[in-house]
């Protein structure tokens, strides 16, 4: 019986994690710009990779699996923010956006603002 | 030979140090978690490298709070990793979805915090959720400026905007200094409107 429910909790462990990096993969093609890709390209694996390395610490249960998968965790969990801040942040600056999508836009006002300010 | 002006330098030191060593602490159990066992040896070469690391890449020292709410921080971690699972199913459903329409929205986000360590730890988590990145930050007035998809009414941006101002109490609850405690308690709720109408006069 514990087993099954082994099994059966792999299963969907490892199918949930395989399922975010497709639809990742899916968002990275149909998105339309850099910024609305880096959300598919960044985020949903955070959550596949917890499933995947869950699943790793629950079949290979000892100290340090455990300790090991919260090190990968937390390291992907500080470092995937930064990348898409990086990328996202020289996007914005080199105006490789489409405006279209946006339906506010509130760093705008300011930069020009800025931008104004620096020439004067 | 000690003249008095050699006790506030000393103090000035001891307190440069003493800023460093919680960020050693946190290498040296890396280290430990990296090779996934205790040992003695471990431990001293995590130390040896621990200090190696400090010294050679040295960070401007971080303001620590001095307070820790155990009970809090949990809160603040659990709500973390549900608010990731949800938003990741979310975004997934967004990028399979057979009809696409995107609508997004750069938003002006003013934290009431003051503390670095408080607008860093919100940007983090904030961007660690699925749908929102952070694009720039303003630390003299602690403004985040997100990208957030999907966002189709000013509905969507009030609550969007109620999120991100949750998580920084959730954060300040659980280990803000005490003046950012009573910041929070004293901004709720009408201050709360008035700092994001002062948002909207801004930009």
């Amino acid at each position: 019986m514990s087993a099954l429910l082994h099994d059966v909790l792999t299963a969907i462990l490892v199918l949930v994690g395989a399922a975010m990096c497709l639809a990742a993969g899916i968002g990275l093609i149909r998105f339309p710009d850099v910024l609305s890709r880096l959300h598919a390209a960044t985020k949903p694996q955070i959550f596949g990779l917890m499933a995947v390395t869950a699943d790793v610490a629950i079949n290979n249960f000892s100290v340090g699996t455990v300790t090991l998968v919260v090190a990968i965790v937390v390291f992907q969990a500080l470092t995937a923010p930064m990348a898409a801040h990086l990328v996202g942040r020289a996007a914005y600056e080199t105006e490789h956006l489409r405006p279209d999508l946006l339906i506010v836009d509130e760093l705008k006002g300011r930069r020009d603002e800025g931008r104004t300010s620096a020439t004067d | 030979m000690t003249t008095p002006r050699d006790v506030p330098t000393r103090r000035v030191r001891l307190e440069a140090v003493g800023n460093q060593i919680p960020p050693l602490i946190a290498l040296i159990v890396l280290w430990m978690l990296l090779w996934g066992e205790f040992s003695w040896l471990n431990l001293l070469v995590g130390i040896m490298v621990g200090i190696v690391v400090t010294v050679a890449f040295y960070l401007v020292p971080v303001q620590l709070s001095g307070r820790v709410h155990p009970l809090h921080t949990v809160v603040f971690f659990v709500r973390l990793i549900l608010d990731i699972v949800r938003a990741s199913i979310d975004v997934s459903w967004l990028a399979v979805k057979p009809r696409l329409v995107t609508s997004n929205a750069i938003l002006e986000i003013r934290l009431r915090t003051r503390s670095d360590l408080i607008l860093t730890w919100t940007a983090v988590a904030t961007s660690i959720v699925p749908g929102s990145i952070v694009v720039d930050i303003d630390r003299e007035s602690s403004i985040l400026y997100l990208h957030v998809l999907n966002m189709n009414s000013a509905g969507d941006i009030e609550s969007f905007r109620r999120r991100v101002l949750d998580t920084e109490r959730r954060i300040v609850r659980g280990f803000g200094s005490r003046e950012d405690v009573e910041r929070m308690r004293g901004v709720r709720p009408a201050n709360r409107r008035a700092a994001r109408s002062n948002g909207k006069g801004q930009s």
